[in-house]
């Protein structure tokens, strides 16, 4: 890309020059005085300044070698648990630290001296070249245009559409083979967003204690998680699953429901009271706006609020959206207690919990 | 020492060595004709400016993820199948989590230097989208996007768009807590788009969220797909910035037609080889002694389990905020949902900010009518309408990127969280609009600064007492140089209309773009601080001395 054996950028192509350039440069004062002098740097005038550089750029590569030495040290030599508390860093591993340290001088040290090296020692005197222009000249392009077109014309494309159309409808055609083969990616949604695992008589198993939940075991202002029968006990609370489970995740986030015990009088639906038991209600946990698990409440006011993006529900008026992005209620779960005393669902949502989708309707 | 060399080039009285490097270097060049690329390249001249090493920054990150990452794919197992975990942090010994999460922890605590690597590369992703966007923003703001580079801002910004969407999808393999809610959110978005979502949500998770497949596909694609677009969309980046050659700032000497700098051997070699080792040296420093995303601390993912102050990495903030700003508007049409409180915030609102910079180089050029080719910079102030539209992106970006942690503010300085909102949602609209009149006034008052300095000369801080006892302040007259510097930018004029009549009085049909782009250019360009003139100059500074 050098520019002697180009030819010089055409002017149409170029800003217009400003009419004062033309004028001599006694007679414009703005005129571009052109590149200003060298000035040598005293490592290009004083040898003893360049031998001190060069043994400064050197003293950066001899720190580095010795980091990279720290470096395998650090591997070999430091337990891998050690906990160090460096200031300010706080409490980290002591081998992470060190080895992150020693490659970072290591590499730092390499940069530092190359740099000091090109500034000092390496010359600073500025070289001017030319550009060359990027639209081809009239020839070339003439050239370019007849040959493709010869060759188009040579292909008898344009002379025969019964060749052209085919081979644009077989083109067309062949990348659908790929779209097909996405197909088996996943299963059909189906009815699968509208339902969960609760079922008419289903118990609330605590999420924390494994247990059935009786209707005791909820006090006032306090928010208990609750999970269908038949998948808590698999899970349980931490370290206590018996099975690896398959698909438990997937039921986890569709069925997740919360308890709250609220004073009846405070409710101000009917429904809402009538689907829950003795002033208990049970909701869905997952939010309405993109699904995530809501658990921030606020006792004195009943309002559920979700960490990710602040939609606040009230759980005194049937988990009514009273601030952020969410649209719909909170869906409400029908709860009753069964025969043992436990509370158990009397019905599945009766609604799809959780984000919104298209078929929703 | 290079005194006795021309200017631009070797001695070419040298005389030319016979060793081996040379004897390999013509075995090359016989098969491969080195020395016509070499001719072409080793000495090419790079103008310097701090600026321009935004873009370098960029670059070595990306090769420090590669090189880090290449590490990371050694030991993590991208699968979701559940385990036992039974390595040496302690806390998690015996609890059920997918293999991705319980190989991260292996990562962590018991692969030697394992922690370090994986901090290097999210530091270094962290660097890299942070220095893409400044990187950018420089482009812009000195308008070095102009014809003939407006493709290559394209593909800057195409790597732009690809690094974002690549550091999500590393942000969700770990399949810890705060990732899966990550993945938890892009699904409610996936759900939200009209006609195709659910089916879309089905295919993408393999099934109902999370499914088993999410993590093994996002590995894929994180590690081959999106690296492999990049690192060919890199290539021909640089390989355009080599072949158009680099802009450069005016100034005594620079002009359209040439570039002055100093030459790839030995300097620009030497500076940016060594400013890659800098880079790296201090990721990898900062992977050794500053903790980020502890995913041991967070637990593996449960979809109905959440921590309070759940946060992105940055550059995913703004979807975040716009996320909590929308108001929740949805809407039920013969039974089908569209819900606009997630589709415009997540996709809708992005695309058109996304699209609006991806285009502007187009825009600007419709506008201006500019068909030329410009390798001098602008400097922003010179542009005040462009500075103030970056800046007014820059500002609704922020606000965006601000009200994604509202919680945080909430807590922090114990304000309202509805309060926080409210100020968002009206600071979206009301601050770009207030920052690009900022930025505009500003612009015009450092022009106007600029004709004072070149007529006027340097205030020099040296206070003279007259005889009748007026105090008055020297002003030095500015040397050559830089009186050309601050007047050699272009004042273009606004486009005009044809007269709507022609000279025979008939009357000529004017486009409605034509009117449009009239419209548009004299908002760009009305109303500018004149740069001085040279008659204005002489007449202030012959005769009488100071002023």
């Amino acid at each position: 890309m050098s520019s002697q054996d180009k030819s010089e950028v055409p002017e149409e192509h170029l800003p217009e020059v400003p009419a004062s350039a033309h004028v001599p440069a006694e007679s414009d004062p703005f005129a571009d005085p052109g590149l200003p002098a060298h000035e040598p740097r005293r490592t290009d005038i004083d040898e003893k300044a360049a031998n001190r550089a060069e043994r400064q750029v050197a003293f950066l590569f001899v720190i580095s070698m010795l980091a990279t030495i720290g470096f395998i040290w650090s591997y070999v030599g430091i337990d891998k648990d050690r906990i160090i508390d460096i200031f300010f860093f706080g409490k980290i591993g002591a081998q992470n630290a060190a080895l992150g340290g020693t490659l970072g001088i290591a590499l730092f040290c390499i940069g530092a001296g190359a740099i000091h090296w090109a500034r000092t020692l390496m010359t600073d005197e500025e070289i001017v070249q030319e550009r060359h222009e990027f639209t081809s000249d009239p020839e070339t392009r003439e050239y370019a245009i007849r040959e493709f077109t010869q060759g188009a014309s040579d292909s008898v494309i344009g002379r025969r559409p019964l060749i052209r159309r085919t081979m644009i409808g077989a083109m067309a055609l062949v990348p659908l083979s790929g779209v097909v083969l996405l197909r088996d990616l996943g299963p059909l949604p189906g009815t699968k967003l509208r339902h969960t695992e609760w079922k008419p008589g289903t118990e609330l198993i605590n999420e924390a204690t494994g247990l059935p939940i009786k209707p005791d075991d909820i006090v006032k202002g306090s928010l208990t998680m609750a999970l269908p029968e038949g998948l808590v006990e698999k899970y349980g609370p931490a370290g206590q699953k018996e099975e690896l489970s398959h698909g438990w995740l997937e039921k986890a986030g569709m069925s997740a429901v919360l308890l709250v015990r609220l004073e009846p009088k405070d409710v101000k639906s009917k429904k809402e009271l009538a689907w829950g038991y003795e002033g208990i209600v049970a909701y869905s946990k997952i939010c309405t706006h993109v699904g995530c698990p809501i658990g921030l409440y606020e006792q004195q006011t009943h309002h559920l609020l979700c960490p990710c993006h602040q939609s606040t529900f009230d759980l005194a008026d049937d988990g009514k959206v009273v601030f952020g992005p969410a649209a719909r209620s909170l869906p409400q779960l029908k709860i009753h207690v069964n025969e043992a005393g436990n509370l158990a669902a009397s019905q599945d949502f009766a609604e799809p919990v959780g984000a919104s989708f298209w078929e929703r309707g | 020492m290079s005194s006795e060399q021309p200017k631009g080039g070797a001695n070419k009285n040298a005389p030319i060595p016979n060793n081996a490097a040379v004897r390999a270097a013509d075995a090359l060049d016989s098969r491969l004709g080195i020395y016509g690329a070499a001719k072409k390249n080793l000495r090419k001249v790079f103008p310097d400016h701090w600026s321009f090493m935004l873009g370098e920054v960029a670059l070595y990150s990306f090769i420090v993820l590669l090189l880090t990452g290449v590490f990371l794919t050694l030991f993590f197992k991208p699968s979701m199948q559940e385990v036992v975990y039974d390595g040496s942090y302690v806390p998690l010994q015996g609890i059920h989590m997918s293999q991705a999460y319980a190989s991260t922890l292996d990562i962590s605590f018991d692969i030697r230097g394992g922690l370090a690597m994986r901090q290097i590369h999210h530091w270094a992703a962290l660097i890299f989208v942070s220095s893409l966007f400044v990187h950018m923003f420089r482009i812009f703001f000195t308008g070095a996007f102009r014809k003939p580079r407006e493709i290559n801002w394209l593909f800057g910004f195409l790597l732009l768009v690809l690094a974002m969407v690549n550091g999500f999808t590393g942000y969700s393999l770990p399949d810890d807590l705060l990732s899966g809610t990550g993945l938890r959110i892009a699904e409610g978005v996936v759900l939200a788009i009209p006609l195709v979502g659910t089916y879309v949500q089905f295919f993408l998770f393999g099934g109902e969220f999370p499914g088993e497949d999410i993590v093994p596909r996002l590995f894929t694609i994180h590690v081959l797909l999106i690296p492999a677009i990049m690192v060919g969309l890199v290539t021909v980046h640089l390989i355009l910035v080599f072949y158009q050659k680099h802009t450069q700032f005016p100034g005594p000497g620079k002009t359209e037609k040439n570039v002055v700098g100093l030459p790839l051997l030995p300097v620009y070699a030497a500076k940016a080889g060594g400013f890659f080792f800098i880079v790296f040296g201090i990721t990898a420093a900062l992977g050794g002694l500053v903790q980020i995303n502890p995913i041991w601390s967070y637990g593996p993912y449960n979809p109905g389990q959440i921590t309070a102050g759940s946060q992105p990495d940055w550059y995913i903030g703004f979807l975040e905020g716009s996320l909590r700003l929308m108001p929740n508007w949805e809407w039920n049409i013969w039974g089908h949902t569209f819900s606009f409180n997630v589709l415009i915030p997540s996709l809708i609102l992005p695309g058109v900010l996304f699209t609006f910079m991806a285009m502007y180089p187009w825009i600007e050029g419709w506008i201006t009518g500019d068909k030329r080719e410009h390798h001098l910079l602008d400097r922003p102030r010179n542009m005040p309408v462009r500075t103030g539209l970056g800046v007014a992106w820059i500002t609704c970006y922020g606000v965006l990127w601000v009200c994604g942690g509202n919680d945080i503010i909430a807590t922090h300085f114990h304000m309202s969280i509805n309060a926080i909102t409210w100020i968002g949602r009206v600071a979206f609209f009301v601050a770009p609009v207030l920052a690009y009149l900022a930025t505009v006034r500003i612009c015009k008052g450092l022009q106007r600064r600029d004709r004072d300095k070149v007529l006027h000369g340097r205030e020099t801080g040296v206070i003279k007492k007259l005889p009748h006892g007026e105090f008055i302040e020297i002003h030095e007259p500015l040397d050559p140089a830089t009186r050309h510097t601050l007047t050699a930018h272009e004042q273009p004029k606004p486009y005009e209309l044809e007269a709507a009549e022609d000279a025979n009085g008939v009357a000529r049909k004017v486009k409605r773009s034509d009117k449009l782009r009239s419209r548009m250019s004299h908002w760009y360009f009305a109303e500018p601080i004149e740069k001085p003139t040279a008659e204005e100059y002489k007449e202030l500074t012959s005769g009488h001395g100071h002023h």
